[in-house]
């Protein structure tokens, strides 16, 4: 029988084993996304336009015309109004709804099901069934209304039509949207809670309401933030939603910085104050980023 | 400081099987220790669990202090307890767990502080107020649930397995600081416990538990001396008390009681047994062997000796005294009357 | 007294859990649930603002189904979105498993730190890269055709699915390779051998979501791709199912329907996995 060898792979040819394995696909998305993220500042300094030739370095001259523009400014406000709106509406939600299912009953896996179309559903196929929904015309819940005598024929609410409506309309559906995952993030959070801790809060005489805030959510902060920091992510760089609900409208009034982006650089041809107005969302990122790293690298530590 | 009491109470699970708690009669004592003893699935945490108000009995009536509390949750019937894992708030500290069921139960705020130290200083963990759990060893937590237990001067102390996280060293030491505690402060007490070395040394009387039926209630002396049944028999004392089989009964003898003939006082039975393994431990003897003649050949019977230099493969003649005998019936396995033995 | 006070707050918590159970479901399934019903209506029915919508005033048809499968693209969208689908998945399989192996087990703490940073790759959005990336698209000649998402799609399939195998390798233990290892193999093909076959369940959870984050996909669709025939399915059904002003609500609703359910019943089979991989990774 030949002697076994000893295993090889140790040491230092683990290492570049280990380089070689991970070099194609770190090249890869680093490519495909550090070299567009530079691309877009050199566009934002540019006077690049789809179609036209040249492409000159232009200084802060987008940046400052963006800034100018009104719409811009009613877009940026938007992102955040609609962010912090839904996020904490999908944080009372998903909390209220993660509790209740946190016991296993009969039929909770339809019920889980049923709570997780929003989040699996294509974006795009979502929120085309809610403007369908609130059509101007033939809306379900105008019918509902107008049959419980709240609202008169004549006098139907135009969910999408009119600013203030709309702009509620667009929060409802990222709520719609995000509940199912944070619910769903919130409930393994939940399970991983010990099942003494809140029995050791009722024998020690806390009632429900007590445990729930100063016991259960505190345990559950590291999730929350997960589930916060995601659902602020896709809210806030999200343009599916303002693009097939309202296409930014009425007159502007329901842009984002993403649709606003988009309809600038790609419908408009305008590259350069497409990017410029993207780039406004690097800063949210950043935050986002670094608070992601600290709690990593505080949960490294405890 | 209350009398805990629970008749015909029990637990059914899941309907049609077995309950995991069986019609459990039993009355504690003002300020005694009580200990329920048995091996894991006999309900002894159940029990304790309902008595606390976490679990309802499917049929049965809990008191205490005199009244039913069978529909009253676990803060309203003025009970505190330790769980196995110590249940302590991770993110709060030290002190403010301790400070917790006060808050919760609307104690003034300015009384907190005075409590909390107070409870600290018998519990000798003053130091470790500004901690929080993660930062603990394993004996600090346990001392640290038994202050949040304590802080509330609560009527009756329920205790689930709390020294069984503790490493066996650590283990001793914490057990003796939970016997002076039970002594300086008083208050009833009812502890669960699968080790039996706990249950005889802590417990003022032991309810032994099996498959959710109590065996036995007694002082330490009365189930270890007087075991009600084969099971109590066997489950107290290690290593176990000897078994035979003898027609219609079975005979039990303890391994400290089976010594060799020379030794024996008078009237003695007779064994002679062939030596099949010798283990020293230090401070003692143990011997197991096989009897040569008589009831159960195949049997290994121990025997525990001070000291003994006996070979494996030798015989001898080992004897018990009669006074030492118990009896139980074969079929029912309860204790029963002395009969006479069909071997010398 | 107390008998009734304990029965009574059972009670309430127990109403309490229904409604906000009953009422989540409602907001969250209804869409869904008012899809269903508007695909088997007849247009004269639906159009007509006096009908109870809730109930069907003419008889049920298929007529709006057989629109969508016969006058429409939606055909075409299904099979671009399962080819890119497929590709896609086949590409981010090859790249990720050997990156989610070497980072989870060759290369120790900045290991770990690389494997942090790719995972923050996927918190930069579409819609920052897109515009770039048009022009990209161009340039390299793939403008309106699925090449370009198949090219690019990976860019967010790649660090997902690392971040999901990474936990998956690092629960098996080390052991078994050394064991491996010590019989013969050398340190990759421990990996081939062993490691791969062990992580059938892993595989596939990286899998199906990687189809489903394609699936999901829209900006870039929309902004790489013009013609309705190389259309994927997130895009074609709201873009081209309206004519003008005149939109097909009754396909409309076909589209959306039949492509979300099917992903959504996958989904919900995989998911404690992917639970995992999110709070796993971000909180340990």
């Amino acid at each position: 029988m030949a002697v076994k060898r000893r295993p090889r792979s140790t040491g230092s040819s683990g290492l570049g084993l280990g380089v070689a394995m991970f070099l194609p696909a770190v090249l890869y998305v680093l490519l495909l996304v550090a070299v567009p993220f530079g691309m877009a500042f050199f566009y934002a300094f540019s006077d690049a336009r789809i179609g036209s030739g040249g492409e000159h370095f232009v200084g802060f001259e987008n940046f400052s015309s963006v800034l100018e523009n009104p719409t811009f400014r009613k877009a940026l406000g938007n992102s955040f109004i609609f962010t912090i709106s839904s996020q904490i509406l999908v944080l009372i939600g998903s909390t209220a709804l993660a509790l209740a299912l946190k016991d296993k009953f009969r039929g909770r896996g339809f019920v889980r099901f049923v709570i997780l179309l929003p989040w699996v559903a294509p974006i795009s196929l979502g929120a085309i069934g809610w403007k369908w929904i609130l059509d101007s015309i033939y809306s379900v819940i105008n019918w509902v209304l107008i049959a419980l005598h709240i609202v008169k024929p004549f006098d139907k609410p135009m969910w999408l039509g009119q600013p203030v409506l709309a702009m509620i309309s667009v929060i409802v559906v990222h709520t719609w949207r995000l509940m199912p995952f944070s619910t769903v993030i919130l409930l393994a959070g939940l399970t991983a809670v010990p099942r003494d801790i809140p029995e050791a809060a009722a024998v020690d005489g806390a009632g429900f309401w007590r445990t729930l805030f100063e016991i259960t959510l505190p345990m559950l902060r590291p999730i929350l933030n997960v589930a916060m920091l995601f659902g602020i992510i896709f809210t806030f760089t999200d343009m599916i939603v303002v693009y097939v609900l309202t296409a930014g409208g009425p007159y502007d009034s329901t842009q984002v910085l993403p649709s606003l982006a988009f309809f600038t650089g790609i419908q408009g041809s305008d590259l350069a104050a497409g990017a410029a107005i993207s780039l406004f969302l690097v800063p949210l990122l950043v935050v986002v980023a670094v608070l992601m790293l600290r709690m990593a690298h505080r949960a490294e530590v405890t | 400081m209350a009398i805990v009491e629970t008749r015909a109470v029990t637990k059914v699970f899941k309907a049609g099987t077995l309950g995991a708690v069986n019609d459990v009669d039993l009355v504690t004592e003002e300020g005694e220790f009580l200990v329920f003893l048995g091996p894991s699935g006999s309900g002894k945490t159940t029990l304790l669990r309902m008595i606390a108000g976490l679990e309802v009995p499917t049929s049965g009536e809990i008191l205490i202090g005199g009244d039913v509390v069978n529909d009253l949750s676990p803060r309203e019937r003025r009970i505190a307890m330790v769980f196995q894992s110590y249940a302590l708030y991770p993110h709060l500290t030290v002190y403010k767990n301790i400070a917790f069921p006060l808050r919760a139960q609307g104690v003034p705020k300015d009384q907190h502080k005075k409590k909390v130290e107070w409870a600290a200083g018998l519990l000798s963990i003053g130091h470790l107020l500004e901690r929080k759990p993660r930062e603990l060893s394993g004996g600090e937590r346990q001392r640290v649930a038994v202050a949040r237990a304590i802080v509330r001067e609560p009527s009756v102390f329920l205790l689930d397995e709390p020294l069984s996280n503790l490493d066996a060293k650590l283990r001793a030491s914490a057990r003796a600081e939970l016997e002076q505690f039970h002594r300086r402060v008083g208050t009833t007490t009812i502890y669960v416990t699968h080790d039996q070395v706990e249950a005889m040394a802590m417990g003022d009387r032991v309810v032994v538990l099996h498959k959710g039926v109590v065996r036995q209630i007694g002082t330490p002396k009365q189930v270890y001396d007087d075991p009600a049944d084969t099971f109590v028999a066997t489950f107290l004392g290690s290593p176990p008390m000897n078994l035979l089989e003898n027609g219609e009964v079975i005979v039990g003898f303890r391994p400290e009681h089976l010594v060799p003939a020379a030794l024996a006082p008078s009237a003695p039975i007779k064994l002679t047994m062939k030596i099949h393994n010798v283990e020293y431990l230090g401070s003692e003897w143990i011997i197991y062997g096989r009897a040569e003649a008589g009831p159960t050949p195949d049997k290994i019977i121990i025997s525990r000796l001070p000291n003994a230099d006996l070979s494996i493969g030798g015989t001898h003649e080992f004897a018990v005294a009669e006074p030492h005998l118990r009896f139980f019936d074969k079929t029912s396995e309860k204790r029963t009357t002395a009969r006479a033995l069909s071997w010398p | 007294m107390a008998r009734r006070r304990g029965r009574d707050r059972a009670r309430l918590a127990r109403v309490g859990r229904w409604f906000v159970i009953l009422s989540c479901m409602t907001f969250l399934g209804f869409p869904f649930y008012w899809m269903l019903i508007t695909i088997f209506k007849q247009n004269a029915d639906l159009y007509e603002t006096e009908n109870n919508p809730f109930i069907f005033n003419a008889a049920p048809t298929l007529e709006n189904l057989r629109q969508l499968f016969y006058d429409t693209g939606f055909v075409r969208w299904l099979g671009n979105t399962a080819l890119v689908g497929v590709l896609v998945v086949a590409i981010t399989l090859i790249l990720a498993l050997p990156a989610a192996y070497s980072l989870a087990r060759l290369t120790g703490r900045w290991g770990e730190r690389l494997g942090i940073l790719l995972f923050l790759t996927y918190l930069v959005p579409p819609t920052l890269l897109f515009i770039p990336l048009s022009r990209v698209v161009a340039i390299l000649g793939f403008q309106d055709s699925i090449w370009s998402l198949v090219i690019v799609y990976p860019s967010f399939t790649i660090p997902f699915s690392i971040w999901l195998l990474m936990g998956f390798f690092k629960s098996i233990p080390r052991e078994l390779e050394d064991a491996a290892m010590v019989d013969g193999l050398t340190r990759f093909g421990a990996f081939i051998k062993l490691v791969v076959p062990m992580s059938t369940s892993g595989i596939l959870t990286v899998v199906i979501f990687t189809f489903t984050l394609v699936t999901q996909e829209f900006v870039y669709a929309l902004t790489f791709i013009s013609p309705e025939s190389h259309q994927m399915l997130g895009v074609g059904v709201p873009t081209f199912l309206i004519l003008g002003d005149v939109y097909f609500w009754g396909s409309l609703m076909g589209g959306c329907l039949i492509a979300s359910v099917p992903i959504a019943l996958v989904y919900n089979l995989f998911l404690d996995r992917f639970i995992a991989g999110f709070t796993v990774g971000a909180v340990k």
